[in-house]
């Protein structure tokens, strides 16, 4: 892509090809031969990170779409279907939930080293708009992404945020209607967005084109911000930044396994794990991390035009920041000021993304007005001031002078990586913040076999929390998600094919309609799933005073607590995530007979210590000696709470004892891999320098 | 990684070697769950467990047709003149020789039970037609014989018998 090519093929066959389709020679002068600075560090490895993270989205969400139903009354199902059922499925779903946050975390370290090095400026104008057009894409191909689990924090954000254009005068109600293609949100919304979320990435990767195309006219800017001027400037991009963008990879890949095998559900919302259900709404609505900052912007504005403007323009800006920073000194290594105002803009965006998932309410509410002033001021007001005022530090000569003057300083970088880590943790746990509730004490945290890199179930702990369940439980709660077959399936409660078998042929299953049409009961066999106490919802509902019982398949997942700073920092690097387990556990120990002084519980209801508002409509569901063991464990509420949340855990995720067996090799594997790219990119890169 | 050093053989050493192996190693074992994936999943594979038949109501000269792991299994009430006539053919002189009673068990030579999918391109033959008193596959005109043995036309092969076996005189379970 960058003029006539350097490539002449010495095979004739190749000779032949070449002359009537110069593709190789493309590839040879765009990738091979390509001149790039050789100054750069490492923040412009994420443009290779960032090509690698569209391939893995495009790759298993092909994948994951040849499993997925994009039915309103089917999505949540299939979703769990792959989780469950398909080979490796859990894998794949959690390459793509996690791949788009990472996708995300690298596009804005790549747009935060472009406004960092001024990569934006003359001539690189449209190499920057570009790529502002695929942020936009991103953000759209995320969101859609996220409403076909069909979950409760899907249908919710679907919702807002199609409502957002509800804010147009007068077409704003239409608009919505068109979007949704009904007078809510529905399966018509579903499929099409299923349909673009499909759609999308390829648009993606077609900009991705452009943009690169762009980027091989005007070339790469450096750290350094001055043109390259003689051959002594530049290395051929192979082998110099090949090797050197394959270490940043393997190394973004450790990072991202991190999340794929250890952490799936650090970045989501247990919400998410509720189907969507449009009669209720979460208590707090909280877009996914990366749409943050903007979702705080569109709140700060009391007017709901200007809200939604604010929003859009705060993305739109961006489009104009080449002409708005007209300094003629790039990077901002050199602009004293320039780097200040760099940073405290940095800390603008962190601060903004940690108040959208704050409620919008008391100082919250002002720390968002104030922090959307500056996010604009730093665009419309400092960086066209700075061009005009800033006396920028002498420019090196040359690129090679560059490389010279500056020998072993990775520390920079090393305190940049700590900082950006540190903010994603912020932002990551802020989301858990979000859904703080009031008067309810946060469950205390037990021992669990299943916690930790190497975690297992206890299978005797297993085996009797599904007794407690079939025995008092199951009178009440469903457990859709689950067949018989499961139990006998590696890393559950460890029975045999023939044990499940025989404990499915104690239900009767509904099954039919037989040759006369009738529906008739048989005994279960192994692919039946456990049947459901109630026929519908309306009936569980009548029988339990209004709340019907939720079920229990995927409720370890479905709910949480906020840990509150500084936890959910720890969390990421303990790998803790048994909130859950946690939750269960407390609750069903946490009923108390008297209500403490002063609190009132309705009619019906029952005091809990952990509930949420503290009234739950579930009577005390267990007591001591209520359930018996043949193991010899103690008949005890404490210990049946424990054994109900093991097996509740592995009933929420199956394969669990999978997913950290998978994720030890591959990180045995990743880190010698990096090891050794280490050492080759240094053997390579002792011939540059 | 290593092609571009090629023209510097002796830098191919030990390092871009172990690098490049490693690397390969690593992109195969990656490929799989994205193969595994596309194999039946678990419920599929549930779902294909053995089925039970119950063979009181079809009456001679009858046939069912039921269905396991999505594929058409027919099951015929022979006549004994069927019977007779299927066990006299000279094996020899068949496409896909082979016998009756292989093809049946023994005790229950009355019921003959296959898979109804013509051994040719997959269309289902249409019991009870054609002129070998068997089934006749209107697709490209293959012939079935009473036996389900391919008589004629394009189809190279016997119409296969499922796994089954009698669990009772009147019952079958086939898987
Ligand atoms: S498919 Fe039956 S004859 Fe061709």
């Amino acid at each position: 892509m960058s003029g006539p090519s350097s490539y002449q093929p010495s095979h004739p066959a190749l000779k032949w090809f070449e002359q009537r389709l110069p593709i190789i020679g493309l590839v040879h002068s765009s990738f091979i031969a390509y001149p790039t600075p050789r100054n750069l560090n490492y923040w412009w490895t994420f443009g290779a990170i960032l090509s690698m993270m569209l391939g893995v989205q495009i790759l298993t969400g092909v994948i994951l779409a040849m499993h997925y139903t994009p039915h309103a009354d089917l999505a949540f199902k299939s979703v769990e279907l792959i989780v469950r059922d398909v080979n490796y499925g859990w894998l794949l779903r959690n390459m793509h939930a996690c791949g788009a946050s990472m996708f995300f975390l690298a596009v804005y370290i790549h747009m935060f080293r472009g406004l960092y090095y001024g990569s934006y400026k003359a001539p690189r104008e449209v190499l920057w708009i570009l790529g502002v057009i695929i942020y936009l894409l991103m953000m759209a191909t995320g969101f859609m992404g996220y409403v076909l689990p069909w979950g409760q924090m899907s249908f919710w954000g679907a919702t807002v945020i199609t409502n957002l254009f509800s804010a147009v005068p007068y077409f704003g109600e239409s608009i919505v209607t068109l979007l949704w293609g009904g007078y809510s949100v529905g399966n018509p919304t579903l499929n099409r967005f299923f349909a673009l979320h499909y759609l999308l990435p390829f648009l993606i990767a077609g900009v991705v084109v452009l943009h690169v195309w762009a980027l091989h006219v005007a070339g790469q800017n450096n750290p350094a911000g001055v043109e390259p001027k003689t051959e002594k400037d530049m290395v051929p991009f192979t082998p110099y930044a090949t090797i050197k963008d394959f270490f940043g990879v393997t190394c973004f890949l450790i990072f991202y396994s991190w999340f794929i095998f250890y952490m799936p559900n650090y970045l989501g919302e247990a919400d998410n794990y509720i189907p969507a259900n449009p009669a209720v709404t979460p208590a707090h609505i909280v877009p996914e991390w990366y749409y943050l900052p903007f979702y705080a912007i569109l709140r700060s504005i009391p007017n709901k035009l200007a809200g939604v403007v604010a929003m859009f323009a705060a993305i739109i800006v961006l489009v104009f920041l080449p002409w708005l920073d007209s300094a003629k000194t790039r990077s901002n290594k050199y602009r004293p000021l320039g780097k200040q105002f760099f940073w405290i803009f940095f800390v603008v965006c962190i601060g903004l993304g940690y108040l959208g998932a704050q409620p919008p309410e008391g100082v919250y509410v002002v720390l968002g007005r104030i922090l959307t002033v500056l996010y604009f001021a730093y665009f419309l007001i400092v960086l066209p001031l700075l061009a005009r005022i800033e006396k920028p530090r002498p420019l090196p000569n040359s690129i090679a002078d560059d490389v010279l003057a500056k020998s072993g300083r990775a520390a920079p970088m090393v305190s940049a990586i700590v900082a950006i880590v540190a903010a994603a943790s912020l932002f990551a746990g802020s989301m858990g913040e979000a859904r703080a509730s009031e008067g309810t004490e946060m469950p205390p945290s037990a021992k669990w076999s299943f916690a930790g890199p190497f975690g297992k179930f206890d299978r005797g702990a297993v085996q009797r929390g599904l007794k407690i369940y079939k025995e008092v439980c199951s009178n009440c709660h469903s457990l859709n998600y689950v067949a018989f077959r499961n139990l006998a399936e590696p890393g559950g409660p460890g029975y045999t094919p023939a044990q499940a078998a025989a404990f499915a042929a104690e239900y009767k299953i509904k099954d039919g309609p037989n040759d006369a049409g009738d529906m008739f009961e048989r005994p279960g066999r192994p692919a039946d799933y456990f049947p459901a106490p109630f026929p519908n919802e309306q009936a569980a509902r009548a029988s339990n005073g209004g709340a019907a019982p939720p079920d229990l398949s995927l409720i370890a997942k479905a709910r949480s607590y906020k840990r509150g700073f500084p936890w959910f920092l720890i969390d990421f690097f303990t790998q803790f995530q048994e909130q859950g387990p946690n939750y269960i556990n407390a609750l069903l120990q946490g009923y108390e007979d008297n209500p403490p002084h002063g609190v009132t519980i309705p009619e019906g209801s029952y005091y809990n210590k952990y509930f949420p508002g503290n009234a739950i409509k579930m009577p005390k569901p267990l007591s001591d000696g209520q359930v018996t063991f043949d193991d010899g464990s103690p008949t005890t509420v404490a210990q049946y709470a424990h054994d109900v949340s093991t097996f509740l855990m592995w009933t929420a995720e199956p394969h669990m004892e999978a997913r950290k067996r998978l994720g030890y090799q591959v990180f045995v594997f990743l880190i010698i891999f990096a090891g050794l790219m280490y050492f080759t990119k240094k053997r390579v890169w002792a011939a540059a320098h | 990684m290593t092609a571009s050093t090629a023209d510097h053989p002796t830098r191919r050493d030990f390092l871009f070697v172990a690098t490049g192996a490693t690397a390969a190693v690593g992109g195969v074992a990656a490929l799989w769950p994205f193969i595994s994936q596309m194999n039946p999943d678990a419920s599929t594979i549930a779902a294909g467990a053995p089925i039970e038949v119950d063979l009181t109501p079809v009456a001679e000269g009858q046939d069912i047709k039921v269905f396991w792991r999505g594929k058409p299994i027919y099951i015929s009430h022979r006549t004994k003149k069927q019977v007779e006539e299927v066990r006299a053919v000279p094996v020899s002189s068949l496409p896909d020789p082979a016998t009756d009673q292989s093809r049946t068990k023994d005790g229950h030579e009355q019921w003959l039970v296959v898979i109804g999918i013509c051994t040719h391109l997959g269309c289902i033959p249409i019991a009870h037609e054609g002129n070998y008193d068997g089934f006749f596959c209107p697709c490209h005109g293959s012939q079935y014989d009473a036996s389900g043995r391919v008589r004629q036309g394009p189809a190279p092969l016997n119409l296969p018998v499922p796994p089954y076996q009698f669990v009772s005189d009147t019952k079958i379970q086939i898987g």
